[in-house]
């Protein structure tokens, strides 16, 4: 790495201080800003997060410095370009503990991740009245590209239920599983509820029967240390801009025997060895799922930020990210009105909640009034808020550069809605 | 960017939020239309009755915020007894105020949807507010749904 290491972070020790967290805040440009007059209380983390300066000091670094194609000059700009794309895959192989840097496949996101297993495995090895199961808390992507597959090939789809607290119903999951489940893709934490469900364990019974299971962690890696090995999934894909990324960028990382006896996704340049007329020999994993110039700046981006997350620490930040979503969750049980959904037992940093006076989109607004950003709507989960009966959520998800301050402003800021919508 | 709330949240459209006129279903609906907003997740479903070309009748049903709700409650109210024609220049009209903040208005044909003048400063807004009004347009033209993408 070059100038990107300029701006590296501190060093931490113990459980992330006051201080701490103030010195991480200067790390993130875009905080220090006042919305519609009101110092800015940014708690839509979930939907993306911001950007600390080594980031944006890598990506502006590889445009300033380096911009080149990769594995194609033999040039010295490519050469470097090369080196940081592929020293972002080695450290995020480091971050997930995969057993190999060729497992861990550059992508534009988690959607893209999901679509790739679908199209790339699913058509492969899917046949009539096979059945793949997911859970009743999947965001949209998890769920729509196994219904395009199931009327292409006619395979069924398996829901687990969930309880009123938002947790799996494990003993039906255990019931679906048969001689006809090819596999499993289960959400690691619910975007719309924030809870994290027990992937070792649907792994271990999935393992069982000789099913593999695949993993979105979109919404737990920013916040959890994973390890692929020992949670023991098959796949597992996120995004890079919910962890502190850029857009545009995130990875699939899956099994070297799986991914090798899949077919490409999709096809042209850099996924190739040879090309003849006749016959097209694919490159070698990850090569062979990554056609095309890709997102070479994003993908040192993902580096950078890879670096970031673990200079401060994952399980400080869990432990950090933990005790603000107790405190959040506490506030706003406490408030009258205010309906929490979600309240699994093994949560992360989500808040999402209901008012029967005011309706997420007038809620959203008064909080922006006061400088609050939250997510409000359905949050790409409708079969979630069905199964709650409620047509859309305020969700404020949480970081580990928000404050008890900011969880203290959210409170005013619904008693302002409160003012308005009785 | 914000104005000041209250222009939003006016006491009037509170009070057409918490008790929305014509929110029931009509026995003699001639026409109707499902409008979605797909980005939040609101529905209406909104029926009226044409005698001639005039609206003998509306009413409409469905959940949504407070904007997109009293929005459509004085969509009835507007549009009820005029003939579809001056209903589609009272959506051109709202859509103009909504949306042109240099307009010249014509108020004597907005009437009360003048109070929705507010959701100009609010412009994540403008689709909640003109939901109805699509919707309306599309149980005219006979085309069954309307969306706000």
């Amino acid at each position: 790495m070059t100038a990107a290491t300029v701006n590296a972070p501190a060093s931490f020790s113990g459980p992330l201080t006051n201080d701490d967290v103030e010195r991480i805040r200067r790390d993130f440009p875009v905080l220090d800003q006042l919305i519609n007059g009101k110092p800015l209380v940014y708690l839509d983390n979930a939907a993306t997060t911001q950007k600390p300066r080594p980031v944006i000091d890598a990506i502006s670094n590889y445009y300033l410095h380096n911009n080149s194609n990769v594995h194609r000059g033999v040039h010295t700009l490519s050469q470097r370009a090369t080196d940081d794309y592929e020293a972002g895959r080695e450290a995020i192989r480091r971050f997930i503990n995969a057993p190999d840097s060729s497992e861990i496949i550059y992508v534009r996101g988690t959607t893209e991740g999901l679509n790739l297993v679908a199209s790339s495995y699913g058509r492969k090895f899917f046949r009539a009245g096979d059945e793949v199961i997911i859970t009743g808390m999947e965001h949209h992507s998890n769920i729509v590209p196994w219904q395009i597959l199931g009327k292409e090939i006619g395979i069924r789809l398996r829901v687990i239920p969930f309880n009123d607290q938002g947790e799996l119903l494990m003993d039906e999951y255990e019931s679906m599983l048969n001689e006809r489940t090819r596999l499993v893709s289960v959400v690691h934490q619910s975007n719309a509820l924030g809870t994290i469900n027990p992937v070792s364990s649907i792994v271990e019974l999935a393992h069982a029967r000789g099913i593999p299971v695949m993993v979105d962690a979109a919404q737990s890696i920013p916040h959890l240390p994973i390890d692929v090995q020992a949670m023991g999934a098959d796949f597992l894909t996120f995004s890079g801009h919910k962890m502190y990324g850029p857009t545009g960028i995130g990875v699939l990382w899956g099994r070297a025997d799986l991914l090798n006896d899949m077919p490409p996704y999709q096809s042209g340049g850099e996924m190739i060895r040879s090309v003849t007329y006749e016959e097209t020999i694919y490159s070698v994993i990850p090569h062979k799922f990554e056609a095309g110039t890709p997102d070479i700046a994003g993908a040192i981006g993902l580096g950078a930020a890879v670096e970031y997350l673990e200079a401060i620490g994952m399980d400080r930040i869990a432990a950090y990210e933990q005790a603000l979503m107790r405190y959040g969750a506490e506030r706003l049980a406490a408030t009258e009105g205010v309906r929490l959904i979600g309240t699994a037992e093994n949560r992360g940093g989500i808040l999402s909640f209901y008012m029967e006076s005011a309706h997420a989109h007038d809620i959203g607004t008064i909080l922006d009034a006061e400088g609050i950003a939250v997510r409000t709507g359905h949050h790409c989960a409708q079969p979630v808020m069905a199964r709650y009966e409620i047509p859309a959520t305020v969700r404020a998800s949480l970081s580990f550069y928000n404050t008890t301050e900011e969880i203290d402003t959210l409170i005013k800021g619904i008693d302002r809605v409160i003012e308005v919508f009785g | 960017m914000a104005s000041d709330l209250s222009d939003l949240y006016q006491e009037i459209l509170l009070e057409h939020n918490r008790r929305p006129r014509n929110f029931r279903t009509l026995e003699d609906a001639t026409h109707h239309a499902d409008g979605f907003n797909p980005l939040c997740g609101d529905e209406i479903s909104l029926q009226l009755r044409l005698d001639e070309d005039t609206v003998g009748d509306v009413g409409f049903q469905g959940h949504g915020c407070a904007i997109s709700r009293a929005s459509a409650s004085l969509l009835t109210q507007a549009v009820k007894g005029a003939s579809s024609e001056d209903a589609m220049a009272m959506f051109n009209e709202f859509h103009r105020m909504l949306t042109e903040p240099e307009a010249e208005l014509n108020y004597d044909l907005l009437g009360d949807l003048e109070m929705l003048a507010g959701v100009i400063a609010y412009p994540t807004r403008i689709k909640c507010a003109v939901l109805a009004w699509h919707t309306l347009k599309a149980a005219m033209d006979g085309e069954g749904i309307a969306t706000t993408e």
